[in-house]
């Protein structure tokens, strides 16, 4: 046995509701399926309303002249012999799912930020890091970034303006003031389809910051010398084949130039120095950093002491140092100690360069191509080998005029050298 | 202020603009001695008599066409489709013609004509009875196509509608005919076509709707400011052409859109409102735009539970709202 309740039911397509005019039956009454058991009126339609069980009629639940909302129980109904079936609503496959998917969805969002956060970010100059998301899975929603601004009105403001103030006058020192936090608050660029991801190696990582410190710190300045090295190639022709044979390894022109270097080093000790904030610290030791490139990493090895080697001691030096970083042997010893570094750019066809100082030295120097060209010698053109010595150097440390000595001098040297002058061993 | 339905703020607007304007007349099937079959013109027939009350024949064509040629004599015609699912066959009329005789003639011709439809479903009405209409019509610059969610703005709209130098399709949502009561005055009073309606300040989540489904967003609103969520509900009122300018300021208030209709989700009126969106508010986004609406299935099934699962249902507009406001 079991009870059932009678509904109003939809009396038309725009009938919401219905009244009950008259009861056809009373509590107590039996009644087959399909009897009518009221008469409903609507403002479109008057209907009998027709018995959806057979049984016995329970309880009417409401008044003659009572209006009642589609669907609302009018009467119950106790039924004979059937078993009150209640159903329970099975959870639909898609709701299933929908929790499925969201437990597999339960990575941080921290990271993910919506167009209007990052705008908001930019605009007033905000670290992201520092505001706690409220959002799904952390994520940082606008309103968070809202509230954290309100939060720090005064603060925001006073920045938002001096930032303005700094593009607006473009004065040095607003500049200055705004160079450094632009390191840290540079958001990183989104890739897009079809980019192709390259995950950071510890090497790379060192070379980024590194290069992004000197650039940041040290005030470059830059020259370039022209120098005619054509004795330096006669003389290392004459030389090259018969050094093969006896060292097992070639002889380039670059031990020679860093030769000249460490010659022009030890007369000029203020280019082998560090900036120290307060002081600037000549180094007692001349140690060249040399820049060996890798397939896709810059490494910069130290031959130690360079001033204590021959030029024969320096190609062996130069040699050792490329046979390590190619076979990725360097230790962390061979690149400690440089106090001047010279890159070999001439090597890959450069002809001009500005290098970046190798932190926390002073000035760095490239060797560029050595191409033959026409010059003029005594109102004569002439058909030369040269090269370009290109300098970078700390402003702080270094101004023009010793940095023009400096390579003078070393042009000296080169366009000097002979085999009366420049002993290989 | 009289509270009544919004099925006779309908009758209300019309009885009003054919005592107000003797070229204001009602033709449609069944709208005279029977007052239509929802009862939109209950009264009238009686009031005005049968030269501006016609019953017409079964041909919605000729209503739509005996309409426009009316309207250009200089005529209000209000013509009625019984059901809004009934319109098609009066398309070519309305958009070849009603949309485009301004633009075709240089402003010499005009067409003043009302469309009246119902549509909507969630009555029982099946695949006939049940249909959204307006996607087909809003992509047809010349036409106007007005939804209004409560009695006040069917009134306002109407009244707005019929004075309309061009041509306007009216769509009132059949089952808010008895459903949806309110206040509305009783004096003349007219509300600007193509303006949509702020129905509820919020500051977390924007809610865009138009027709019954204000109500829908509006209880859940109710519900869901307990939970300390608060839903800003722009309702549309004209679905085209929309109202940008209020859409976009809109989606810029809390950065978090859902859009909502009754219709197939494809290519309806609330894709478009997605499109303004995404053209003009990307930097004030908080999260991605969603949109609630039917499945895109054929038609409204009559059957109880597939007529519900098809329908937008009220917790799916609560939890809509929360996920968003959560996320």
């Amino acid at each position: 046995m079991s009870v059932e309740k009678m509904a109003m039911p939809q009396l038309g397509e725009s009938v919401t509701e219905g009244t009950i005019s008259q009861w056809l039956v009373a509590a107590g009454d039996s009644v087959n399926k399909y009897d009518p058991i009221a008469e409903v009126t609507s403002d479109k339609v008057n209907a009998e309303i027709p018995s959806t069980f057979s049984g016995v009629i329970k309880e009417l639940l409401a008044d003659e002249g009572d209006t009642l909302p589609v669907g609302k129980p009018i009467c119950s109904i106790e039924i004979e012999g059937a078993q009150s079936v209640v159903r329970k609503p099975e959870p639909s496959t898609a709701d299933g799912q929908a929790a499925d998917n969201h437990s597999d969805h339960d990575t941080s969002m921290k990271k993910r930020y919506s167009p209007a956060v990052l705008r908001l970010a930019q605009e007033h100059q905000l670290d992201l890091e520092k505001i706690t998301g409220s959002g799904k899975y952390g994520r940082i929603t606008r309103k968070d970034v809202e509230g954290y601004l309100a939060h720090i009105p005064t603060q925001a403001a006073e920045k938002a303006v001096t930032r303005k103030a700094a593009a607006d006058h473009l004065s040095m020192a607003a500049q200055l003031e705004t160079a450094e936090p632009a390191v840290n608050r540079t958001t990183a660029p989104q890739n897009e389809a079809g980019d192709h991801i390259v995950a950071l190696t510890g090497v790379r990582r060192a070379i980024a910051s590194n290069l992004l410190r000197s650039k940041h710190e040290i005030p470059h300045a830059w020259t370039m010398i022209e120098v005619d090295v054509t004795n330096l190639v006669n003389y290392r022709n004459q030389l090259k084949n018969n050094f093969l044979k006896k060292e097992g390894h070639k002889l380039t022109y670059l031990p020679f130039f860093i030769k000249a270097i460490v010659a022009a080093l030890k007369e000029y000790p203020r280019i082998n120095s560090t900036w120290a904030g307060d002081r600037i610290i000549e180094k007692g030791s001349v140690n060249i950093s040399l820049a060996v490139a890798a397939e896709d990493a810059l490494y910069v090895p130290v031959i130690k002491h360079a001033d204590e080697q021959s030029i024969k001691g320096l190609a062996l030096s130069v040699d050792e140092l490329a046979a390590k970083v190619r076979e990725n042997r360097l230790s962390p010893e061979d690149m400690q100690g440089g106090t001047f570094t010279v890159n070999n750019t001439g090597s890959f066809g450069s002809i001009q360069s500005q290098p970046i100082i190798n932190y926390p030295q002073a000035a760095i120097l490239s060797i560029e191509s050595i191409v033959k060209r026409p010059v003029v010698i005594n109102n004569m053109i002439a058909i030369r080998d040269m090269v370009n010595l290109c300098m970078s150097i700390d402003h702080r440390v270094l101004d023009g005029l010793i940095t023009g000595k400096f390579l003078a001098r070393i042009k000296g040297l080169l366009e000097s050298i002979n085999s009366e002058n420049t002993p290989i061993y | 202020m009289a509270v009544i339905s919004y099925i006779e703020a309908v009758t209300q607007a019309l009885d009003e603009e054919m005592s107000r304007d003797q070229n204001v007349f009602v033709m449609g099937e069944d709208v005279g001695k029977r007052g239509g079959v929802f009862q939109a013109t209950k009264g009238l027939y009686e009031k005005y008599g049968e030269n501006r009350v016609i019953d017409t024949p079964l041909a919605e064509s000729a209503i739509a066409g005996v309409g426009i040629g009316a309207a250009m004599y200089g005529m209000r015609p209000v013509a009625e489709m019984q059901f809004s699912d009934f319109m098609l066959p009066a398309a070519n009329q309305i958009i070849s013609e009603a949309a485009k005789t301004r633009y075709r003639s240089n402003n010499e011709w005009t067409v003043p004509i009302t469309i009246r439809a119902p549509f909507g479903g969630g009555v029982h009405g099946g695949l006939y009875h049940s249909q959204s209409m307006e996607a087909i019509f809003a992509n047809v610059p010349g036409l106007k196509i007005v939804i209004p969610s409560t009695p006040y703005d069917v009134k306002g709209l109407l009244k707005a509608s019929i004075r309309d130098n061009d041509p306007v399709i009216f769509f009132e949502h059949k089952r808010a005919y008895r459903l949806i009561k309110g206040e509305v005055p009783e004096d003349d009073y007219v509300l600007p076509l193509g303006k949509a309606d702020i129905k509820r300040e919020g500051r977390d989540v924007t809610v865009i709707t138009y027709g019954l489904m204000v109500h829908d967003v509006l209880q859940a609103a109710e519900k869901l400011e307990k939970e300390g969520i608060s839903v800003h509900l722009l309702d549309l009122r004209t679905v085209y052409p929309l109202d940008k300018d209020a859409i976009i300021e809109a989606a810029r208030k809390t950065g978090k859109v859902l859009l909502m209709t009754e219709d197939n989700k494809e290519g309806s009126v609330i894709s478009e409102v997605a499109a303004i969106i995404a053209e003009n508010c990307l930097f004030d986004l908080d999260a991605p735009i969603r949109r609630l609406a039917a499945p895109d299935v054929p038609a409204m099934p009559y059957a109880h539970p597939l007529e519900q699962a098809f329908m937008v249902k009220p917790e799916q507009v609560e939890k809509e709202i929360r996920d968003l406001a959560e996320f």
